[in-house]
């Protein structure tokens, strides 16, 4: 983690007609951080991370990301972010390899590097025999870890993954753990929300969103003693005890 | 211009390797249009009527055998009673009823005067116009007949014959088959085309996998672009199927005018058609929505194109659904160049008119998709 | 029973928040009713024609007096050759040509035949040949009136009844065909969509495991749409009946009946198809893309089922909307009882019977 500011928000806010989905969020980022942002479900976490991306317009407050603004210059942003979506996005019905080949190409890599890069990927996560099958036919816990090394393919910045570990045994988690801590050591700023309050500790710093709005911003050992809490879940639950927003 | 080719590298993969769905947009077509314009057949033949005969003389023996010679018509049932005859006409064994009373022959000769009844099955009209004007002609035939017997042709006096001749130009057999098949051909294109680019994006939109394109940098016209091309390919594939293919080999019909044009027309139809399935892909969320509306506009597409119906014989306001109908446009550039060997000079103002909807309907979609929200 | 209500219930409710379904759902017969009633017509109208008259002369004129009359009609007059025909053709400016020759009064009177040439634009062959019937007719009507007023022994009168569309409306064959149509082709697109889309998202098996019968539960998809037919039903019918003045002369029960009869062929129809599509998009091909022209054609309102081949005259007997095209005549129009149509009836609930029994026992095998 550095001092470099990569993420800066003031008084973001979304509304969507009368429902305030975020309320005035404001918070920084620092290049090469884990950055968690955690919180009930429904309680604006997607939002807030849709808006960051370029996918979302803010109703009001002001951020920039990565250095570019969120209002004027979210094609420069989508250029150096990386995502990896709740719903999973790669294609079901293309092979590892034709996933890797299409979004590598899309962030302009050169022919050679997507050559290079498509060999170290698969070696690294051990897909050789499967690089040609259909994404469709790989079990959950594969798909997603392909998903986040297709989304830093290009070396971006910042990566932005929403809730990635759903559905997956707590083994396959930790793998995916792995590969989010290398990508932070290679300099990647990793921007991650999730409702599993242990994944909490594995990030540097770590936001509470309850109702739209930021309860606690610092790091899991900071939080900890400020709740005298034994683990995030109690911080958590601390927090989110008054939420009116439980649910999706 | 690289990151295109990285889109339709994608689309084609995945449009290929859909193996039942590929089989059905090029199978269907085809089977389609190797039936269908056998079924389409406006012409009036194939007449049925029933003959009540009370009289049995030799004049209405005489009437009955003219009918039945003219070739007009089939003969379904003859006997003497009106109730029996009336019964099939009912059950629509017979579209005419031909009613010839008793002492028919005494009151032609003694009183000068013969009456005879027909019914007529009036549901479908034109059906029932020529089948009524046909037996009229036959009657009036026959009563000259009659008169030549009895009366020397120069004391009736002098009955002027106007004789027509009739010339059919560009399809002198009448066959319809070359006319249906132009027009049918298009439509199916059109459907397939249509369809199959509205519910592709839209199916994306479903699974999830557009936002992770929404959040590249990849820019709208370039995503659109690498929407339309893979269609464009098959939409003119099809057609290059149904008109080799379906249309020289089975029917027989060899374009007189020229294939440059022809595809020509057809690239810019394509964009526009291609442009209303992205239009409406925009506007849907799930493939329920994209298919019910694409459902809509192509029965009304269908309908107001000219293809069943005449677009001249349409009120105004009819008209002017049908002039801001691509399909109308084609399917008329089809039947002139295929069979009246139009030239460009002929159809300037329809590759005109067809190239502003290309315009607008792609400019509108890519107006209306919006990367962020 | 309680149950089924309930997946009744959320079946309506997928239906009535979707507003673009609703639009095609009702919209479409709607758009359809006005556009036959008014819109759409075998009869030309409007058509431009030329005429080339070289005679000039009493009877020349006579008859384009009566041409011109006429509403199918348009005329330009002009003495073209026939290349400029030709050319008029090709540019689609002109779809006739009526051609006296000079003299035409004189060879009618003196030598009691005379020749008028028609040339049609064949390549559309609807209006070719309907023009030249109109012409001709016209014509012929001329022809008649010379000989009005030569009062001849031995004449034998016609009485024509048009019988059960005396007007001859052409939206009397219409109605019936648009009411098959959209009654079969929504029902089956929708129910089979409906169904596969649950099979596609997942969510099929929430709700096989589910304490209803498996097959209830399907059939509580093909519900609504039921409901929702006959509402269409009705509006096609007061529509049809107020703005066209469509008759229905026979019993309205029996309509509804029949009518009953027909959507639940279509809705087992739509269970088949859902049985052997694994995505949406094929089932809305097979639905849609499969299935309209066929109807449209074989239905036999649009063309006269007489007029086909035999192969293809089989094939329709295969579609139910054409016995139920036929049934609605018999009872709209002809104001027909049961009796005459208890073997179309038959009909259609023998391939209503056929299709469910198929349908399950192929729904049932695929949850082995």
């Amino acid at each position: 983690m550095t001092n470099e500011i990569v993420i800066k928000t003031d008084k973001l806010t979304k509304r969507f007609g009368d429902f305030i989905a975020t309320n005035e969020i404001s918070f920084d980022v620092y290049k090469g951080e884990i950055f968690g942002f955690l919180g009930a479900n429904g309680a604006g976490k997607t939002t807030a991370m849709k808006m960051l991306c370029g996918l979302s317009t803010p109703s009001s407050g002001s951020a920039t990301i990565a250095g570019f603004d969120i209002y004027k210059q979210t094609e420069s942003i989508k250029k150096n972010i990386g995502y990896m979506s709740q719903k999973f996005s790669l294609y079901e019905d293309l092979t590892v390899l034709e996933n890797i080949q299409f979004f590598g190409g899309i962030y302009g890599l050169s022919d050679m590097q997507l050559k290079e890069k498509s060999e170290s990927l698969i070696e690294t996560l051990g897909m050789k025999e499967d690089a040609k099958k259909l994404v469709g036919s790989l079990p959950l816990g594969w798909k997603q870890k392909l998903s986040f090394s297709v989304a830093i393919l290009h070396e971006p910045q910042i990566v932005f993954l929403d809730e990635p570990t759903g559905g997956v045994d707590p083994v396959t988690r930790r793998q995916f753990w792995d590969l989010i801590y290398n990508a932070a050591d290679r300099g990647i700023t990793i921007f991650v929300t999730t409702h599993y309050m242990d994944e909490a500790e594995y990030c540097n710093r770590v936001t509470m969103m309850v109702d739209g709005i930021i309860k606690a911003l610092d790091t899991p050992t900071k939080l900890k003693q400020q709740f005298s809490a034994a683990t995030m879940d109690e911080v958590f639950f601390e927090l989110a005890r008054g939420a009116k927003r439980k649910a999706d | 211009m690289r990151t295109l080719r990285f889109l339709l590298q994608k689309e084609f993969r995945q449009i290929f390797r859909n193996t039942i769905i590929l089989r059905m947009i090029i199978a269907m077509p085809i089977i389609q249009l190797l039936v269908m314009p056998l079924a389409a057949d406006f012409e009036i033949k194939n007449i049925n009527i029933s003959i009540v005969d009370h009289d049995h003389s030799s004049y209405s023996q005489k009437l009955i055998d003219k009918v039945i010679a003219s070739g007009y018509f089939k003969l379904n049932d003859y006997s003497s009673s009106f109730n029996l005859s009336f019964q099939e006409f009912q059950k629509d064994n017979s579209d005419l009823v031909l009613e010839i009373p008793k002492n028919f022959e005494k009151d032609i000769v003694r009183e000068n005067n013969g009456n005879l009844f027909i019914a007529v099955n009036a549901i479908n009209g034109t059906k029932a116009s020529v089948g009524s004007s046909y037996l009229a002609r036959i009657i009036a035939d026959y009563n000259s007949d009659i008169r030549l017997e009895w009366i020397q042709p120069q004391k009736i006096g002098t009955i002027p014959t106007i004789e027509i001749a009739t010339l059919n130009w560009f399809n002198p057999f009448l066959n319809y088959p070359f006319f249906m098949v132009p027009g049918i051909l298009v439509v199916l294109v059109t459907m397939v085309g249509a369809y199959m680019c509205a519910l592709n994006i839209v199916k994306e939109k479903e699974v999830g996998t557009i936002e992770q394109i929404n959040v590249t940098p990849i820019k709208k016209h370039i995503f659109i672009l690498g929407k339309l091309i893979p269609f464009w390919v098959i939409g003119i594939l099809i057609f290059t199927l149904g008109l080799f293919g379906v249309a020289r080999l089975v029917y027989q019909i060899v374009p007189v005018g020229s294939l440059f044009l022809m595809y020509g027309f057809l690239s810019i139809y394509l964009i526009a058609l291609l442009g209303i399935g992205l239009l409406i892909s925009t506007y849907s969320a799930t493939q329920q929505q994209a298919m019910s509306l694409a459902f809509f506009c192509m029965m009304i597409f269908l309908l107001m194109s000219g293809l069943f119906t005449s677009v001249d014989s349409m009120p105004p306001w009819a008209k002017l659904i049908a002039q801001c109908n691509p399909v109308t446009y084609f399917i008329d550039v089809m039947r002139m160049v295929v069979l009246k060997g139009s030239g460009f000079a002929d159809i300037k103002n329809h590759f005109l008119i067809i190239t502003v909807m290309a315009v607008f309907f792609n400019g509108w979609a890519v107006l209306n998709y919006k990367k962020t929200n | 029973m309680k149950q089924f209500i309930i997946f009744v219930k959320k079946e309506f409710y997928h239906v009535f928040r979707d507003s673009k379904t609703l639009l095609l759902l009702f919209g479409m017969p709607i758009a359809q009713i006005i556009l036959f009633g008014f819109a759409l017509t075998n009869e030309i109208k409007n058509a431009d024609i030329v005429i080339c008259d070289y005679a000039n002369d009493i009877a020349s004129h006579r008859i384009i007096d009566k041409l011109e009359v006429s509403k199918s009609f348009q005329i330009q007059k002009q003495n073209l050759s026939h290349h400029e025909i030709e050319n008029a053709f090709k540019t689609g400016k002109v779809k006739l040509a009526i051609i006296f020759p000079s003299n035409f009064n004189n060879d009618l009177q003196h030598a009691n035949k005379a020749q008028v040439q028609i040339i049609a634009d064949a390549s559309d062959l609807n209006t070719a040949s309907t023009l030249t019937n109109y012409a001709s007719s016209i014509v012929m009507d001329y022809q008649r009136e010379l000989l009005k007023d030569k009062s001849l022994p031995l004449q034998i009168n016609t009485d024509v009844r048009m019988i059960y569309n005396p007007e001859l409306k052409g939206v009397f064959n219409f109605v019936p065909g648009v009411m098959a149509l959209v009654l079969l082709l929504v029902c089956v697109l929708m129910t089979s969509v409906s169904i596969v889309r649950e099979k596609e998202t997942g969510t099929m098996e929430v709700l096989l495991v589910s304490p209803l019968n498996p097959l209830l539960v399907i059939i509580s998809k093909a519900v609504p749409y039921f409901f929702l037919s006959i509402i269409n039903l009705t509006v096609i019918l007061i529509l049809s009946t107020t703005l066209m003045g469509m008759p229905i002369n026979g019993s309205l029960p029996l309509l509804y009946f029949e009518s009953s009869l027909l959507i639940i062929c279509a809705l087992a129809l739509g269970l088949l198809i859902s049985n052997i599509t694994d995505s949406q998009q094929a089932a809305m091909l097979i639905s849609l893309m499969g299935m309209l022209l066929p109807v449209m054609m074989f239905t036999g309102f649009m063309f006269p089922l007489e007029n086909m081949p035999q192969p293809l005259k089989i094939i329709a007997n295969a579609i139910p909307s054409k016995w139920y095209y036929i049934i609605m005549k018999s009872i709209m129009i002809k104001g027909l009882g049961f009796s005459a149509i208890w073997k179309e009836t038959l009909i259609l609930m023998g391939m209503t019977l056929l299709l469910l029994i198929i349908s399950v026992k192929k729904f049932k095998t695929r949850l082995q």
